[in-house]
């Protein structure tokens, strides 16, 4: 279970992750986009770390709406109303929820992702962060439903993010600042794919 | 990185800050933003809301004022402004008529822009919007469509005019749609601009390259290739933009935009060749604006927006207009 202390404790790991691979965001996206992805996540999640302290005894709902309205102010290109409207959908999967089960977690997910579709009119397979965030969503459905413990299910999770973050080397990118590259952004990996992933990951390693 | 700024963290509040301080007559900025509005906001006009990233002035501010926009909102540098931002801006200046947002087609502008206007509307603004994709270097197919570059000041010029008359919503959104897809673009790029945060080029050129088609960011353009003369180097951007849209026997307004980092003299020198050229195609140039007017901070490198005008554009083409950089 995850309670709103554990949650703002995630977030702040997120934030500090996020600031310690600004750089490697920033030069995956050089590649393919306008370089200020790191840039801009980092900006988002400090500006999350600060307000954490004044959230911690909301219910775990409001926390991930304050997370998403906050990174939608302050994150901007493409990734600040993606992420923000990703938290808020989540917020409302989570509302009025004192802690959260692997369960309500999965529930939280496939609420950000179509939250995620709908805003940016995308799909899987797209070259965005949907092409690590559904795998991971798919994985994790089929770890809890096969009876995992939340850590090994969201383990799979990361793994499956990994694997669709290295699949969008494969992928001609049809959606963002990328699309305007055509074949020429085969065998870059996706700047959102990646910060997707690096959020997973927190989100493992804190349980 | 020599650039003459007080450090990256308060830059673009100091971008507004100084441009508003420079027109009190004509804009003033929204306290704790760095949104911008129009003096003197005239009841029952539908408003006019346009916004971009920093480091493109004088775009957006420049163009605040009288028979053009209602409000600027611009991002961090070469970042969109955010939902909450634009939604100030919005609502400052909204009126019974409504609001029309002119959006440059990025994606993250786009998103941003769609999140604003849902929250507007939630409050009951009425408000539509048209984008602006001019750019002729990006494909339309298995993208997310043509840019916005240059010619969205055009559009914004018309769109204002309109505005101005007293026409509704529908109207005013309607004439800019239409204004919008006579508008094509294309830009050229010797030299990156340096992004204040990092100290890092946007991009990468040889020494003696050029890149035609390259976007206001540095994104990739349709052809790199050796350093050309401005004659050649015109001749190139005229014969794809004519190949995108035909203008034959039209009447068009040109516009040579200078990314920042090119002297307006280089940019006269251009247009010399581009009346030489029209003409021959039978295309027929009611005016001309050569300026830097919508930049890259001191990227090196031009665009060349050509507008298609009938008769009703034209008026609106010179009505009359009084904003920092656009005066008539």
């Amino acid at each position: 279970m995850i309670d709103s202390k554990k949650l703002c404790e995630i977030l702040a790991n997120m934030a500090e992750k996020i600031q310690e691979q600004k750089d490697f965001l920033t030069e995956l996206d050089n590649e393919i986009g306008d370089g200020d992805h790191g840039i801009n996540m980092a900006r988002g999640f400090a500006a999350v770390k600060e307000k954490l302290p004044a959230m911690a005894d909301k219910d775990v709902g409001a926390i991930l709406k304050e997370v998403g309205m906050t990174l939608v102010s302050t994150v901007g290109g493409a990734s600040g109303p993606l992420y923000g409207t990703a938290f808020m959908k989540a917020g409302m999967a989570c509302k009025g929820m004192a802690e959260i089960s692997g369960e309500d977690m999965l529930k939280a997910l496939s609420a950000a992702i179509a939250g995620i579709k709908q805003r940016g009119k995308s799909e899987e397979g797209e070259k965005t962060m949907l092409d690590a965030l559904c795998p991971a969503e798919r994985a994790l459905s089929e770890a809890l439903e096969g009876g995992a413990a939340l850590k090994d299910a969201l383990g799979k999770a990361v793994d499956a993010a990994e694997a669709g973050l290295l699949h969008t080397r494969d992928i001609i990118a049809t959606k963002g600042r990328a699309s305007y590259l055509g074949e020429r952004s085969l065998g870059h990996q996706d700047p959102g794919a990646a910060s997707s992933l690096l959020m997973l990951q927190v989100l493992e390693a804190a349980l | 990185m020599k650039k003459f700024i007080n450090g990256p963290e308060n830059l673009e509040a100091e971008i507004i800050k100084g441009l508003a301080l420079s027109k009190p007559g004509i804009l003033r900025q929204l306290p704790g933003s760095n949104v911008l509005v129009r003096q003197n906001l005239k009841k029952d006009k539908v408003a006019l809301v346009f916004g971009c990233g920093s480091g493109h002035e004088p775009a957006p501010g420049g163009y605040v004022g009288y028979g053009m926009l209602d409000a600027a909102v611009p991002g961090k540098i070469f970042s969109s402004p955010t939902p909450d931002m634009i939604l100030k801006g919005i609502k400052e200046v909204h009126t019974k008529a409504g609001v029309l947002c002119i959006i440059v087609n990025y994606t993250g502008d786009v998103l941003n822009f769609r999140m604003a206007m849902e929250m507007a509307q939630m409050e009951g603004i009425a408000v539509e919007s048209v984008v602006v994709a001019d750019d002729v270097a990006t494909q339309k197919s298995k993208s997310v469509g043509q840019r916005g570059l240059a010619g969205v000041l055009l559009v914004a010029k018309i769109a204002g005019a309109e505005a101005e008359m007293g026409t509704d919503l529908y109207g005013v959104k309607e004439v800019a749609k239409w204004a919008a897809s006579g508008v094509r673009t294309l830009g050229v790029a010797c030299r990156p601009c340096v992004i204040p945060n990092d100290g890092e080029p946007c991009f990468e050129l040889g020494e003696m390259e050029m890149e035609i088609g390259m976007g206001l960011h540095g994104e990739p353009g349709v052809m790199r290739c050796s350093m050309m003369n401005a004659r050649d180097t015109a001749r190139q951007m005229l014969e794809l933009i004519l190949l995108d849209c035909n203008y034959e026997n039209s009447e068009v307004v040109v516009l040579i935009n200078g990314l920042g980092g090119t002297p307006i003299m280089e940019l006269y020198v251009v247009n010399e060749f581009v009346h030489q050229y029209l003409a021959e195609q039978g295309i027929v140039i009611y005016d001309t604006m050569i300026g830097n007017f919508i930049t890259s901070m001191e990227m090196g490198g031009f665009s060349i927006s050509l507008m298609r005008l009938d008769p009703h554009l034209k008026a609106l083409y010179d009505a009359a207009a009084v904003t920092p950089i656009i005066r008539r």
